[in-house]
């Protein structure tokens, strides 16, 4: 129980059907503890992200187990897993997905407009506070599709962290940036884990990024191989 | 999730398609406002044209029916009261179309619950007389203050008040044809002549117009007193007990029990006029059938425009429910969109049905057979106005209902793949 796995798979394994029936994820079993910093890197379509949407609970059709805060994702309703994504997961895409409609301050507050745990201005209040250790607290009232990439980058691992979630799970966040803004996202990754004693899940191509993790897990062809 | 933040992401997305959403209400407010309209303006007529008849008539007439008596003298006598009678030819006695004891009977019928009130009345045939020429005419006696209480009888009097036919003694109020063919003016003094043959002078105060020509050709009134005084007969002469109720539609069975209590003929108004109502509640059926029609087009373009915002928006939909929003939240979003367009548009509709309705109201209609209307008939029955609101309303949840489902049922993964 007071063990420090934040997340944990059993013998996982997932088949596409269309157009013939392939097995894109081979039963991988892993853990990953508190306060790690993890990157997953291997060759195009190879399973990465079909791996870390079964493991954000997005993608419910697999076989296996997956365990995440000493809790069974198994056999749990579609409300339960958005539940679970918004208190303890964090998920930061390639494409840094903002909503448009909003300002980038209410984009930081929205997870926790779902999770409904503090008042309107803690969480405010909050989102200030991460977008100012993200350095960008300046475009907190622009609106989102005012910014440049590696700004709705940062705003969108901002967001991620806005409901102090356990393990944040980003999905090639650095593959539309330069290397300057890339180096500025991992600068933040690693203080968040060395400072903040976060989790971290990266999906990266970028091996000097997957290098100056702490644990690299290698993917081929749906398997993990070390 | 609170309402707030539900609201507050509704409206963000409706604001970022204001254009859409805006084109979405007022198609409801076109709808709502004509459905109000359509109606008002149908049921003001209905109630109209209902009232040229239903107003006049009572509820209830008491009176003795001329008819032959259903037990004979030879059923009455003990020796043949074994046998099977046949008598051929039976004609009535003569029956007096007097009602017996009427004032005891107005009384008990005063203190009726179920009765709003009571008017007597005595009816007299005529002729009018034109130099040679004899009309044929009717005069209601009537009693003024009753009548003009129960069947809005100042309505219909043009040129005169109908007090003086109660203050002047032997005063007449003509119908309109009728004083036409004779030439009179008010404060002339017409001559007729009874049905037993006596001649009387009467003094015109003024006419009276039902709106039917055929009535108004030989219908005049005068007060109980000088008809009475007409034909000749006592004070206590009545011929007519007119009863209008609190609740019309219990005529029939209140007209059966006095049948049977006071042993007189009684005939309910829906047995007199049933035409009437046919002709209103199929007219009333059509204009609900159209507003309603109207009101579901306008549903469609909800569920239309709801459709193509879902489209655009699926990227925000996959990025709400990665970041935990459950299926269940993204409808609550999609159908507040839906129910705020309807809400909105349906006040808004509810203004112009008012507008559009006095506008109507306002335009001048003078026809010769219905002297106290001036403009076309609305009917501002708040139930109309209801109605359509409620109506708009459910139409707008069951158009976003699906879209909205729709909606939740967004697969994340494949979105954010497909990027
Ligand atoms: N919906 C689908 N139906 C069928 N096959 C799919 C589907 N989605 C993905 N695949 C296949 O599954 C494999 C794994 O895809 P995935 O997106 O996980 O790869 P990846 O490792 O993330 O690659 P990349 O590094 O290019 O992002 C690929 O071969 C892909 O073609
Ligand atoms: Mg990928």
């Amino acid at each position: 129980m007071d063990n420090n796995i934040v997340l944990e798979t059993q013998s996982i394994s997932k088949y596409f059907y269309d157009p013939v029936k392939t097995e894109v994820l081979k039963d991988i079993t892993f853990t990953i503890s508190r306060g790690e910093f993890v990157s997953i890197t291997g060759k195009s379509g190879c399973g990465k992200s079909t791996l870390l949407y079964v493991l954000s609970t997005m993608d419910t059709d697999y076989t296996g187990k997956l365990i995440i805060d000493n809790e069974s994702m198994e056999h749990k309703s579609e409300k339960e897993l958005a539940y679970i994504r918004n208190e303890k997961i964090g998920f930061v895409f390639q494409f840094h997905y903002l909503l448009n409609e909003f300002s980038v301050l209410k984009n930081v507050m929205l997870p926790g407009f779902k999770s409904n745990k503090l008042s309107e201005e803690e969480l405010n209040q909050n989102a200030l506070n991460l977008l100012k250790s993200l350095g960008i607290e300046k475009l907190a009232h622009k609106m989102a599709y005012q910014l440049s990439g590696g700004e709705k980058q940062r705003v969108a691992i901002a967001r991620s962290m806005i409901n102090d979630p356990l393990i944040i799970m980003c999905d090639e966040p650095t593959g539309n940036l330069d290397s300057k803004n890339t180096e500025l996202v991992f600068e933040i990754f690693k203080e968040l884990t060395e400072t903040f004693n976060k989790t971290l899940l990266v999906v990266t191509h970028d091996l000097y990024f997957a290098d100056r993790t702490q644990r690299i897990i290698k993917m081929d062809d749906g398997k993990i191989i070390v | 999730m609170r309402i707030k933040h539900i609201t507050e992401i509704s409206k963000a997305l409706i604001l970022a398609r204001w254009k859409q959403t805006l084109v979405a209400a007022v198609g409801i407010t076109f709808s709502v406002g004509l459905f109000i309209t359509l109606l008002g303006f149908m049921e003001g007529l209905n109630q109209l044209l209902d009232g040229l008849v239903l107003n006049r008539t009572p509820h209830i007439r008491l009176y003795n029916d001329i008819s032959p008596s259903a037990i004979q003298p030879i059923d009455m006598a003990p020796e043949f009261n074994k046998t099977y009678n046949f008598v051929n030819s039976v004609k009535p006695a003569n029956a007096r179309k007097e009602i017996y004891n009427a004032e005891a009977i107005i009384k008990k019928l005063n203190s009726d619950q179920r009765v709003l009130g009571v008017a007597p009345k005595v009816t007299a045939q005529v002729f009018y007389n034109l130099g040679n020429i004899e009309l044929n005419g009717v005069i209601n006696g009537v009693d003024v203050t009753q009548e003009a209480k129960l069947f809005s009888f100042r309505d219909y009097i043009v040129g005169g008040n109908y007090f003086d036919l109660k203050n002047t003694s032997n005063s007449i109020i003509l119908g309109k044809g009728a004083a036409e063919k004779m030439l009179a003016k008010k404060g002339d003094i017409i001559k007729i002549t009874t049905a037993t043959g006596e001649q009387f002078s009467l003094k015109v105060v003024g006419f009276f117009q039902s709106g039917i020509a055929e009535i108004d050709k030989v219908q005049s009134y005068a007060s109980i007193t000088t008809t009475q005084k007409l034909m000749g007969k006592s004070s206590s002469y009545i011929s007519d007990i007119q009863i209008k109720l609190n609740d019309m539609s219990q005529a029939p069975v209140i007209a059966r029990e006095y049948e049977q209590l006071f042993n007189l003929d009684a005939e309910d108004i829906q047995t007199a006029n049933a035409q009437f109502e046919t002709g209103s509640s199929v007219r009333s059926i059509i204009s609900y059938a159209v507003g309603i029609t109207l009101l579901i087009v306008s549903g469609f373009g909800i569920y239309n425009i709801l459709n193509m915002m879902i489209y655009e928006k699926m990227d925000t939909i996959a990025i709400l429910k990665a970041a935990g929003f459950a299926g269940s939240d993204v409808k609550k979003i999609f159908i507040t969109i839906s129910l705020s367009i309807g809400i909105l548009g349906a006040l808004a509709g509810a203004i112009l049905g008012f507008a559009l309705s006095s506008l109507i109201d306002a335009i001048p209609f003078n026809t010769a057979s219905l002297p106290t209307i001036k403009t076309y008939p609305i009917d501002y029955g708040l139930q109309y106005y209801s109605i359509a609101v409620l109506f708009a309303v459910a139409t707008t949840y069951f158009a976003g209902w699906l879209p909205a489902r729709k909606a939740s049922k967004i697969d994340p993964v494949i979105i954010i793949r497909g990027k």
